[in-house]
């Protein structure tokens, strides 16, 4: 690996004041399960690494029923599955956080570092944008909050300027009748990267959907929004026949491409199996959430 | 490049050691402190064999920095026994005949106990899990999960009759 300097700031104050002086020579991390890998492999040979998790903001974890989800941009992916109000109120969001790698990764890997590292497989940021989650960014500017859809503009890029960090995520309240879900495809059951990815979160009056979104993941250069399918899916009562329609409009909203884990073809067919069963597996927890 | 001092707590004794900020704890374990129990795999955090505990989590060590050590705690496979008495986890590997080359053995131990210390009594499908990031080309698995199987049973019941 090439030579760099180590800071550990105490302090988000820290840490942007030392990247409004370094900028691009500076590269924050938090578990370092991508960064090491693409530095190791001459990738990315940032002058300083700056270890996010030593400030104590970046570790902050706060559920609250009326105000929502607070989650530090460090925080570790084992710790957000384990979380009891993830589980309970943000289901989706601990599948998704509960797939990455394997014990040993999700020990370190964390969600800030997943939507940075900006890789079109990231499975915590499908499930986070089906939840409306904002990015809290932090420079010597000030504060700004910016929706998770949207912030990866192409593989390995996203709107994060140099001089910003991602401190925290901010996760709205659950709503009465609302959950999500988050699927993906395989070819081993742990420990791999995802050929297709589905996060959905869906709001049911009864067996009425008034509300659905619909994130895929690994199925173009960013993550896609299948907009076509969530707007169809509102205000219908949803039956098998709806969903798979549904299911279907994802699958054409979806660009994938050939490559060593699936071909177009199957991707996109996995597109449409992932989106209805995840649509049914959300729908039915947002039942469970009526009363 | 200037090295930097760290001190940490390595299988529960104080350590300091010098190291450049650009090696990683496996590096540090093995050629700085020569404790060489912890194996080098993949170096991408896909095989396992470098697993230690940091702060009693299961890491891959070859993706964590030596500096990150700084005032964490640390324990590698040389610390399981106790003297010259294994663990029942490397006694159990024994008994099932759950290693061949041993490569891979120390991570797989080290993974192993990190889901015994939270999860003594952990079904198949459990260990199976835990144990999915640690690659072993030899065994097949089988003979390592039944190893681990068998060390929660003997730990469970020395738990219960002490």
């Amino acid at each position: 690996m090439h030579e760099f300097t180590y800071v550990a700031p105490s302090s988000v104050e820290e840490i942007v004041q030392f990247l409004a002086q370094h900028r691009e020579k500076a590269r924050p991390f938090c578990g370092g399960t991508d960064i090491l890998v693409q530095m190791r492999s001459g990738v990315r040979r940032p002058s300083y690494l700056l270890d996010v998790k030593t400030a104590p903001e970046t570790r902050l974890f706060e559920f609250d029923p009326a105000k929502g989800l607070r989650i530090g941009a460090a925080v570790p992916c084992a710790d957000v599955s384990a979380d009891p109000a993830v589980r309970r109120y943000y289901p989706g969001l601990a599948e998704a956080a509960n797939l990455i790698g394997s014990v040993q990764i999700r020990n370190r890997a964390s969600l800030g570092g997943n939507l940075a590292n900006a890789s079109p497989a990231a499975d915590t940021v499908p499930a986070l944008i089906a939840l409306g989650a904002k990015a809290v960014l932090r420079s010597v500017q000030g504060q700004r909050e910016v929706p998770v859809e949207g912030f990866v503009t192409a593989p390995g890029r996203t709107i994060l300027n140099a001089d910003e960090v991602i401190t925290e995520f901010v996760i709205p309240p659950p709503q009465r009748g609302g959950a999500d879900a988050y699927l993906r495809f395989v070819p081993r059951n742990e420990m791999d990267i995802a050929v297709a990815g589905v996060g959905v979160f869906v709001k049911m009056e009864g067996q009425r959907c008034v509300e659905a979104r619909i994130v895929l993941g690994a199925v173009g250069p960013t993550q896609i929004v299948a907009s076509e399918a969530m707007a169809y899916l509102r205000g219908r009562t949803l039956n098998e026949g709806v969903v798979s329609h549904a299911a279907e409009l994802a699958a054409q909203a979806a660009s994938p491409i050939d490559d060593v884990r699936g071909t177009r073809e199957f991707r996109r067919h996995l597109v449409a199996v992932l989106t209805r069963r995840s649509l049914l597996a959300a729908a039915k927890r947002a039942q469970a959430n009526q009363s | 490049m200037r090295k930097v001092a760290v001190q940490t707590t390595l299988n529960g004794e104080p350590v300091e050691f010098l190291c450049e900020p650009r090696q990683s704890l496996l590096e540090v374990l093995r050629d700085v402190l020569n404790l060489t129990g912890t194996k080098e795999g993949c170096l991408t955090g896909d095989c396992g064999a470098c697993s230690v505990l940091f702060d009693g989590r299961v890491v891959c060590s070859c993706l964590v920095l030596g500096v990150e050590a700084q005032g964490a705690q640390i324990q590698t496979v040389e610390g399981l026994a106790h003297g010259n008495e294994l663990s029942v986890l490397q006694r159990k590997f024994l008994e099932h005949a759950a290693l061949q080359c041993g490569i891979c053995t120390p991570g797989f131990l080290i993974a192993a106990k990190a889901l015994l210390d939270h999860n003594l009594n952990p079904s198949e499908s459990e260990v199976r899990y835990a144990l999915a990031g640690n690659l072993c080309r030899c065994t097949g698995y089988d003979k390592i999960v039944r190893a681990v199987m068998d060390a929660a049973k003997e730990m469970r019941e020395r738990e219960a009759y002490g």
